[in-house]
């Protein structure tokens, strides 16, 4: 089904006798057994003020469309939202309620946010097929409960995103990247440390530890006005000397190459296994790592998310035991989704919590279930 | 300002409670005397007060659920409450509750400057959390006006915000973690030193919801290493529409800067006759800050005044020295104590698209000559959060009417053209019957439906958020 207004929507979910799949651009490899609701047809920009960072879509719109409509007014989604196609072998095109119903961040997410720190306001559907709204379009909102962070990430199985209002930024002049390369996991965390601890406003920090060829890489972006960044890239230079000889890197094309690699995992695309996505304190990475067995490594977030490529149907949560964080499922089999669960499971108290709002949310149970336990 | 009406057979069972708290809290925790419950009558919305049945101080999360639980078993309504400092009277008690004042539990509990987080306990001040990693020239971005004084649980509860947070956000974009206490006593880790949340967003639900799910006893909160400097300038134009229209430019040439603040001629008079900052006197005033190294600050001042001379301006003053930075910021600090020299004013914080600033303007001045209410506006330009001040007599029968009639109808044309009724500060009793302005019930109810699964008899903060006819059944069913 591929309602085209808010009301067919509402109507469909009123109806609904079963299971529904909500799905966006159905990238994601997200689906869950039931009659399949598309929101791609609810698509379309809606108000866009450059001078207000503002922008107004509806959810099934195409990601490409919001980021070329942004380009031409030199503005971006800060948040860098990750393209699972490449490693998930999708096909289909990412939509902003995709992004958002999943809280889709990239690299940048260490120094701006993630996508649900951009995100004003929100339309959906819930499991009544009530249309409900939250948040608005303006920067600062405390008015009622936060109901757009809650939809950020839920996945679509507390309602079915229809419109959003999202904060937009300016897209830098231009770009450096310092590399480093054969830095052990340790190291090169604490250097990756030490740069976000640093007034130089990094906006990356990567390391690419194992599963690609040759040694492994180390990296850390700077962005902003010419001058600004040649002299942050030199500063922090200087200050990572004692963690090694750190290149400096300007090549616009390479250095956005390189954190679209990062972004996409591209590492891991291709290659044979299950890929995992953890999220723990940055210094506490190495040692998680070295629990996996794994046969890639990827951080991002300056450590505090590990990318992991590791032998099919392995149980990532029980090798890992407990950490301060969470383990979810990014590429398995359904076999292993459904054996092991995407998410990682919550203490009790939370869980309770979340079941309680799932229950408020979609009564009869038929919004994506399953997928967040 | 309508309340619900104590309930009887409460305030008939004080002494039972004030044991049953005594039992698990030390003496001098738990205030039961009507001289000293004073103290919590009201907090920076003083138009309202209202003595608590009882106020409690616990020092531990142990504490706070061992007294919930009594709470929660005998039916008694509980009021967190941070520092007092709220303009919206979110922690205003009802004659039925129990105060819970969080003061004591302002212990740094841990604090990581590699993985850049500070882990306190709720009841510390915002300021004293930067205080605390300083030393290694670290701090906490969101920076309240009442910084010095507001706690952290507290800025929390309202998601606070700040002149600041154009570039750092808010308290939601900086908070980590919470340890939370749930009505019935129940305690709940949210998140901690890792990034997002493995389930349902929860932390952000939490944030901003005005202490209404839960009681935050602890927190973990991002911090930053400081800029290695900082300068303002100011710019004066001869129409608010030029002003704003300046503000859009600069935000989409790129700069981003950390503060745009913007004030109008009633407001730069009432600072200039108070703190003597040395004003032009002009219709709007913009104080811009940007921050880096001298050269960077350098560069993104030579932009920014590129921009603003392209709508000649009355004047573009940078400040060459930190003496004449302070001096830049002096007048902007001192508008709200300006004002109340003039008289007794309410504070409103009505947030708008940035494109609505001149109009918005023009017509709270038409509102002010038939209201007869004088109003100044002063706020943070950049993201669009106003703070119209509106002067009128506490002293003068049916004066505070007039002038809440007023701010009603600047926050409703606030909505009317996009934005919203309250940015920063919070709803709690003062906005609470406006939200229908807002919301449609469908909204509202599904608001209301989280607190039921958090607080399902309704007794955290009950009076607060919702129009109290919205939440009347839900309140009724609690008793």
């Amino acid at each position: 089904m591929r309602p085209q207004t808010e009301a067919e929507l509402a109507a469909i979910i009123t109806e609904a006798s079963g299971p529904l799949c909500i799905t966006g651009g159905g990238t994601r490899g997200l689906a869950v057994a039931g009659a399949t609701v598309s929101a791609q047809g609810l698509s379309g920009i809606r108000l866009y003020e450059p001078g207000a960072l503002t922008m107004v879509a509806g959810a099934g719109t195409p990601l490409a469309e919001i980021e070329a409509e942004l380009a031409k007014q030199g503005q971006r989604l800060a948040f860098e939202p990750m393209d699972h196609r490449g490693l998930l072998g999708t096909g289909g095109e990412p939509t902003i309620g995709g992004v958002v119903a999943a809280n889709i961040s990239g690299p940048r997410r260490i120094q701006v946010g993630a996508c649900r720190d951009f995100l004003l306001g929100v339309r959906f559907v819930d499991g009544n097929g009530q249309i409900i709204k939250n948040g608005g379009r303006v920067m600062k909102n405390v008015t009622g409960y936060d109901l757009v962070k809650l939809m950020s990430g839920s996945f679509g199985t507390l309602g079915v995103l229809t419109e959003l209002s999202f904060k937009v930024m300016p897209k830098p002049q231009t770009q450096a990247d310092l590399l480093i390369e054969g830095l052990t996991e340790e190291t090169a965390v604490a250097a990756m440390s030490a740069a976000l601890g640093s007034p130089f406003d990094v906006s990356g920090a990567a390391h690419i530890a194992l599963g690609q060829d040759g040694a492994p890489v180390t990296m850390i972006r700077v962005e902003g006005f010419e001058a600004s960044v040649a002299y942050r890239a030199d500063r922090l230079r200087d200050l990572l000397a004692k963690f090694g000889a750190f290149q400096i890197e300007t090549d616009p094309q390479r250095t956005a190459a390189r954190w679209i690699a990062v972004r996409d995992v591209e590492v891991f695309h291709g290659r044979q296994g299950d890929v995992w996505r953890i999220s723990c304190k940055p210094s506490d990475g190495p040692q998680l790592a070295d629990r996996l067995g794994a046969d890639g490594i990827l951080y991002d977030w300056g450590g505090g998310l590990i990318c992991s490529l590791v032998p099919d149907g392995t149980d990532v949560r029980a090798r890992l035991g407990a950490f301060g964080g969470h383990a979810s499922v990014i590429r398995a089999s359904a076999e292993t989704k459904a054996r092991l669960g995407v998410f990682q499971p919550e203490p009790a108290g939370v869980a309770a919590l979340s079941s309680g709002l799932k229950a408020k949310f979609d009564p009869r149970g038929i919004l994506n279930p399953g997928l967040m336990g | 300002m309508e309340m619900p009406a104590p309930n009887s057979e409460i305030l008939s069972r004080k002494h039972e409670l004030l044991t049953r708290l005594r039992a698990v809290l030390p003496d001098d925790a738990v205030i039961g005397d009507e001289a000293e419950t004073r103290v919590y009558e009201c907090d920076a919305l003083t138009a309202y007060k209202c003595p608590p049945l009882a106020a409690i101080l616990p020092s531990s999360t142990q504490e706070v659920s061992d007294a919930l639980k009594i709470c929660h078993d005998m039916g008694v309504p509980v009021v967190p409450r941070g520092a007092g400092t709220s303009l919206a009277g979110g922690a205003l008690p009802t004659a039925d509750s129990v105060i819970l004042g969080i003061a004591r539990m302002n212990d740094v509990l841990e604090v990581d400057y590699d993985n850049r987080f500070i882990r306190v306990q709720a009841g510390r001040t915002n300021l004293s959390v930067s205080d605390a990693v300083a030393e290694e020239d670290f701090f906490y971005a969101p920076d309240p006006s009442s910084q010095l004084a507001c706690a952290i649980g507290g800025n929390i509860a309202m998601n606070s915000g700040g002149a600041h947070c154009l570039k750092y956000g808010v308290t939601t974009n900086n908070l980590m973690g919470v340890t939370m206490v749930t009505m019935d006593g129940s305690i709940v880790e949210i998140g901690g030193a890792h990034l997002d949340a493995g389930g349902l967003d929860l932390l952000g639900l939490v944030c901003g919801s005005e202490g209404q799910l839960g009681v935050v006893t602890e927190a973990t909160l991002r911090i930053l290493r400081k800029p290695e400097g900082a300068r303002p300038v100011l710019v004066a134009y001869d129409s608010n529409e030029v002003a704003g229209q300046c503000v859009s430019d600069i935000i989409q040439a790129g700069v981003l800067p950390v503060a745009i603040e913007f004030m109008d001629r009633p407001c730069i008079r009432a600072t200039e006759a108070f703190a003597k900052a040395g004003y032009p006197d002009c219709e709007a005033l913009l104080i811009i800050e940007v921050e880096g190294s001298e050269s960077e600050i350098a560069d993104q001042l030579a932009l920014i005044r590129q921009i603003a001379e392209r709508h000649n301006p009355i004047e573009f003053r940078e400040a060459m020295d930190a003496d004449q930075a302070a001096r830049i910021w002096l007048g902007r600090k001192s508008a709200f104590g300006a004002m109340g020299q003039i008289n007794d004013y309410m504070c409103l914080d009505g947030t708008i698209p940035v494109s609505q600033l001149p109009y918005v303007l023009r017509r709270i001045g038409e509102m002010s000559k038939e209201y007869g209410l004088g109003v100044g506006n002063v706020f943070h330009a950049g993201d669009g959060n106003m703070h119209p001040l509106i002067l009128y007599d506490a002293n003068k029968p049916g004066d505070l009417e007039k002038c809440e009639a007023f701010g009603a109808d600047i926050l409703k044309l606030c909505v009317e053209v996009g934005g919203c009724l309250t940015g920063e500060h919070g709803v709690g009793i003062e906005k609470r019957d406006l939200m229908v302005n807002q919301f449609d019930p469908v909204d509202l109810e599904c608001q209301m439906a989280v607190k039921d699964v958090f607080d399902p008899a309704w007794l955290l903060n009950p009076a607060k958020v919702f129009p109290l006819a919205s939440s009347h059944g839900r309140r009724m069913a609690a008793e």
